[in-house]
């Protein structure tokens, strides 16, 4: 299969083919890193623009790793210190970006959509290294990746993905990467954080929402523990962190009550003993370190397949 | 054999996709008259191709396993077909990646020349004059289940 897509913006509408072209090509990346010389010569002669207007530190040094073991140039402009501090539009920042020779454009930025906004504007290919509360197609794509490592095919596996899902990107990107695959996901955590439609039935397919932890952990195939952000708290919605921690923290006893051997996963950065223990999280089960090597590889995959869409000599013509 | 007379320093890499078939078919060989067990691997050359900014779309990569280390060994590089030896130049590349073989030998099935690189295999089953335009088809029993190799002239 030819890949066609020029962008990464979200995998809502992507096909089961399409994610797992991705995910075959992540397998080859993960050899090019298990190599002795952990550097292959494709993206030769491409710029890689990683323009972060919203903290991170993983995900983009996850970026910048991929990019330059595929032999791409890589140029880092962040928001603070740029001219977006100066009052410049993301249109004109990225017209700028692109105008210095950026055949790729990884953002990350607070508004959901923003992404959308620059690939329909500029001539780049672009990726969403996560808008808003919208997307975060990466962190799904390298879950799915690491959940079939783990688990072999996904067809009727059941995943729970426990904590402030109204707020995270990273759920709706789990579910529109796992779901096409045949896994089941349920959804668990506090009502005042799940999405409200959600909540009263309309949930998308292959989608099921359950308020017990318990018993959505009861016989389950893998546990994914969203990140609980500390404003939430301050926001009114949970009372405390340590209810939280006592309602929905995953402590060993809890993971025991799934599948023997499930694993269990995070996003990063982890509050240890607010959603997950550090029992849990540096535990037998945890695959958490494991997310963080396959998301350099699922990263160098999208690279490979985006780059490919873009020829130079169409660029300098 | 007779130029690398330690044949425990020989590792044999098929380059795919049907290089592999034949590299492997040269470890049966080694097994079977020489006694001695070579590893064998399989490279795949996508990612070091030198036209992958003028295709405009992302080849397929496939499966590369070296499952050990080629430093200070004789690595046997098999190909079924040497052409303009822009695939050997890529394999080359690939494999000082993998550390520094203390040789690498070229052998391919059909040496079909119109070389465009400064390149030439050490060992060759069977040199067949062609024209630039030709397909010189190999056919392996284990893929296209019969051993054939076929010149079509458009």
């Amino acid at each position: 299969m030819t890949w066609r897509r020029r962008h990464v913006l979200a995998t809502d509408d992507w096909s089961a083919d399409e994610i797992e072209q991705v995910l075959e090509t992540t397998e080859r990346m993960r050899e090019v890193l298990s190599r002795p010389i952990r550097r292959a010569p494709p993206l030769r002669g491409r710029t890689v623009i990683l323009f972060f207007a919203e903290a991170s530190t993983r995900t983009r040094v996850s970026f910048e790793l991929a990019a330059k073991a595929l032999s791409a140039d890589v140029v880092n402009v962040s928001a603070s210190g740029s001219s977006v501090e100066k009052g410049e539009t993301l249109l004109d920042t990225v017209r700028t970006l692109e105008a210095l020779g950026g055949d790729v454009v990884v953002m990350r930025h607070s508004a959901s959509g923003a992404p959308y906004f620059v690939a329909q504007r500029s001539g780049a290919a672009v990726i969403n290294a996560g808008d808003g509360w919208h997307a975060h197609p990466t962190q799904g794509l390298l879950d799915a990746f690491t959940l079939r490592g783990a688990l072999g095919d996904l067809a009727g596996k059941r995943i729970v993905i426990v904590g402030d899902v109204v707020h995270s990107r990273v759920a709706r990107s789990d579910i529109h990467a796992l779901v096409p695959l045949g896994a089941r996901i349920t959804l668990c955590g506090p009502p005042t954080l799940q999405p409200s439609a959600w909540l009263h039935g309309a949930l998308p397919d292959g989608v099921g929402f359950e308020p017990d932890l318990d018993r959505a952990l009861r016989g389950a195939d893998a546990v994914i523990a969203l990140r609980l952000q500390r404003e939430r708290q301050e926001g009114g919605l949970i009372p405390s962190l340590r209810e939280y921690a006592r309602v929905w923290g995953l402590t060993e006893a809890r993971v025991a009550l799934m599948r023997d051997g499930a694993p269990v996963m995070h996003p990063g950065p982890m509050n240890e003993g607010v959603e997950i223990d550090a029992a849990v999280a540096h535990g037998a089960r945890s695959l958490i370190e494991t997310q963080v090597t396959n998301g350099v590889a699922v990263r160098m995959a999208l690279l490979y397949l985006l780059a490919g869409t873009t020829s130079l000599e169409a660029a300098a013509t | 054999m007779e130029r690398d007379r330690d044949l425990s320093a020989l590792a044999v890499i098929g380059i795919r996709s049907r290089g592999d078939v034949l590299a492997a078919r040269l470890r049966d060989a080694l097994r079977a008259n020489e006694g001695v067990d070579v590893p064998l691997g399989l490279l795949d050359i996508t990612l070091y191709r030198d036209d992958l900014t003028r295709v405009g779309y992302a080849p397929e990569i496939h499966e590369t396993r070296i499952p050990f280390s080629v430093d200070d060994r004789v690595v046997v590089l098999v190909d079924d077909v040497l052409y303009t030896g822009r695939t050997i130049r890529a394999a080359l590349d690939a494999l000082v990646d993998f550390g520094r073989p203390k040789a690498i030998r070229l052998a391919v099935l059909v040496d079909r020349g119109h070389r465009e690189l400064p390149i030439r295999a050490d060992f060759v089953g069977k040199n067949v004059p062609t024209q630039p335009g030709d397909d010189v088809r190999v056919r392996l029993t284990e893929i296209d289940g019969r051993d054939e190799v076929e010149v079509v002239r458009p």
